[in-house]
């Protein structure tokens, strides 16, 4: 069942569910963030519409910056504004930003510790028609790496409206990964949002969980619908929504493996390095158990619609449901 | 801001020489770091923190202050030892360049020296955060603000592409409030510049960028002064000053060698003073005005 108390959307199992594109999030949520505090401001390189960045352009003119097709100054100038008081938003499409911009980001964000947001869009395989050149599907890895930077991964448009407003608050830098298609509405406004906080999204009726699907970002709809169909064959499954991958909710990882005593990882990006190696690096040191990582497997995307995608790149519910059977089998 | 008198000059060239001579003495401590960019910067960071910065040594966080962000953060001896002369730390400090628990990293660091305006060592970042707080200050001040942020570069920095798009930004916005100096020594790491990666013509390609442009010796105090001041008074761009500069100025035997640029005395190229003597003659050519005072004062 979906946790009770963290009031989930109800129409979640409809087939017209709700569907909404997580970057749109992202847009709305800056212009509450802007109009909470008027030291936001936001950067983008030639992507405004794209990353959802025109609502706070269109809204507060006066407090947005276009550096055009210049990823590396979007970063150094965002740093800037930071140093003048400022928290800067600053978007593109996450292949180019961190992609591009990773050292600028290290050295004057990181390093040089300014509250600037990085905003990645169009993060994942799902991007789509564009291909294999604009899917971000190392982001994760690259980001988490580095020291002083927050890494937040949201599941739905809701989620990621919550998240901007709340990394506004901190001075923290922090990287937001987005997606760019529509994906279902998973939570409500009153689902709770903590950075640093992983949360049980579904539990068993009854009983305790004998296998734990820990996922960020939008694949949690498959991961949930998987728990659903898997219960019926009599599989008792939690599914933690892990939306912060830095700092990481170790405490609540290793609950979910004291209980299942095996974990199943979903993530649409790269096996290597992502959140299924955090969630390894936690559970190896602490509380080892067998994990079974979804994600991409040392491959570069390619053109096709985000269904055939995630399908053909081992993301679907088949694959899903295998990595649970497989986690099972290995218990002993 | 105003015009120098003969006994001001005096007083700048006294204090650059005074901080040259901190410069090598941190040097020969650390055993590594760059001495040519340093020596031949020393005037220009003494004109700008006896003169023209607007700040407070003994108030580094007030807001009102103009910034001065060094790019080319491996010349941060000059940085340093200037600091240090105009109060934000003891002179003594210096000591502990590069060194281990060091508040004086070998690149600047601010969570260490918390008086520098940024981090920098990577080149090709520093323009691009002036870009950023020039346009924040407009955002808060107006295009009539009286406040200026500096911006300090190499010339073989202007290698790196990421400066090149914080240079058409700030043209875009017409930046009046940003001044670049460029420190035209002529050298990087392999050799001159104008062999590894041919910059000419330089003042030309800024121009292209929308910037104003003007070409000074970056020894000659007077000038340079004239140089910031016509740099305020441009209202429609944004303006790069390039400061001529030899390279090691200071110390004849390093002077226009491209091989002290990453050594300190001590590990510099041997043809003219061998290493266990480099860092005694700097500082006795130095100490002694080159040469010009008979027996040396301690």
């Amino acid at each position: 069942m979906l946790n009770p108390q963290l009031k989930l959307n109800t129409k979640i199992f409809n087939e017209d569910v709700e569907q909404v594109p997580i970057r749109k999030g992202f847009g709305l949520g800056l212009v509450i963030a802007g109009e909470a505090n008027k030291n936001v401001v936001a950067l983008c390189a030639d992507l405004t519409e794209s990353t959802q960045m025109h609502l706070f352009k269109e809204k507060f003119p006066e407090r947005f910056v276009q550096v055009g097709v210049a990823e590396q100054n979007l970063a150094t100038v965002s740093s800037g504004m930071a140093a003048m008081g400022k928290i800067p938003f600053m978007s593109s499409y996450a292949m180019f930003s961190p992609g591009r911009n990773w050292e600028p980001i290290r050295t004057s964000i990181c390093y040089n510790d300014r509250p600037v947001k990085i905003i990645g869009s169009h993060a994942g395989i799902s991007v789509g028609p564009d291909g294999g050149t604009h899917q971000a599907i190392e982001d994760i890895a690259i980001t988490r790496v580095i020291p002083n930077l927050d890494v937040i991964s949201p599941c739905d448009a809701l989620e990621a409206k919550r998240a901007t407003i709340e990394i506004a608050k901190t001075k923290k830098p922090t990287y937001l990964r987005l997606a760019r298609e529509k994906t279902p509405i998973i939570t409500t406004e009153e689902t709770p949002f903590v950075i640093g906080k992983g949360y049980i999204y579904w539990m068993p009726d009854m009983g305790l969980a004998q296998v734990g699907i820990i996922t960020t970002g939008a694949l949690l709809y498959r991961a949930i619908m998987v728990a659903k169909e898997l219960e019926a064959e009599g599989i008792k499954i939690k599914v933690m929504n892990l939306a912060t991958i830095k700092p990481i909710d170790s405490e609540s990882i290793i609950t979910l493996a004291k209980e299942t005593r095996a974990i199943v990882t979903v993530e649409e990006h790269q096996i290597a390095g992502g959140m299924g190696s955090a969630v390894a690096e936690v559970l190896a040191q602490n509380f080892p158990v067998p994990i079974e990582f979804i994600g991409v497997n040392d491959k570069f995307g390619q053109s096709g619609t985000q269904d055939e995608l995630i399908e053909h790149y081992g993301m679907g519910k088949d694959s899903i449901k295998e990595a649970v059977r497989k986690a099972l089998s290995r218990k002993n | 801001m105003s015009f120098l008198t003969q006994s001001k000059i005096l007083d700048l060239e006294k204090k650059a020489n005074d901080i040259r001579i901190s410069i090598i003495e941190s040097l020969i401590e650390a055993k590594s770091g760059h001495t040519a960019g340093p020596l031949g910067m020393a005037d220009v960071f003494t004109l700008f923190y006896f003169h023209i910065l607007k700040h407070d040594p003994k108030n580094p966080t007030w807001p009102e202050r103009d910034r001065l962000v060094l790019s080319n953060g491996h010349i941060c001896p000059v940085l340093y030892s200037t600091m240090a002369h105009a109060g934000y730390f003891e002179v003594e400090e210096l000591k502990t360049l590069r060194k281990f628990g060091t508040r004086l990293q070998g690149h600047p660091h601010r969570e260490y020296l918390p008086y520098v305006e940024t981090s920098s060592g990577p080149l090709g970042l520093g323009l691009g955060q002036a870009v950023g707080m020039a346009l924040a200050d407009r955002m808060d001040n107006g295009a009539n603000t009286e406040r200026y942020i500096y911006c300090f570069l190499g010339d073989g920095e202007l290698d790196e592409g990421s400066n090149w798009e914080s240079i058409m930004l700030a043209g875009k916005n017409k930046l009046r409030n940003l001044i670049a100096v460029v420190d035209r020594n002529n050298i990087q790491i392999e050799g001159y510049t104008e062999d590894v990666m041919p910059l000419e013509s330089l003042a030309d390609k800024w121009r292209a960028f929308n910037w104003h442009v003007i070409e000074v010796s970056g020894h000659d105090f007077q000038a340079l002064n004239e140089a910031v001041e016509e740099a305020q008074a441009i209202y429609e761009k944004p303006t790069v000053i390039i400061a001529h500069t030899i390279p090691g100025k200071g110390v004849k035997e390093f002077e226009r060698d491209y091989r002290w640029h990453g050594n300190p005395p001590g590990s510099g190229p041997e043809d003219k003073i061998k290493k266990a003597e480099q860092g005694a003659v700097a500082l006795a050519e130095l100490r002694t005005l080159g040469g010009q005072i008979i027996s040396e004062h301690q």
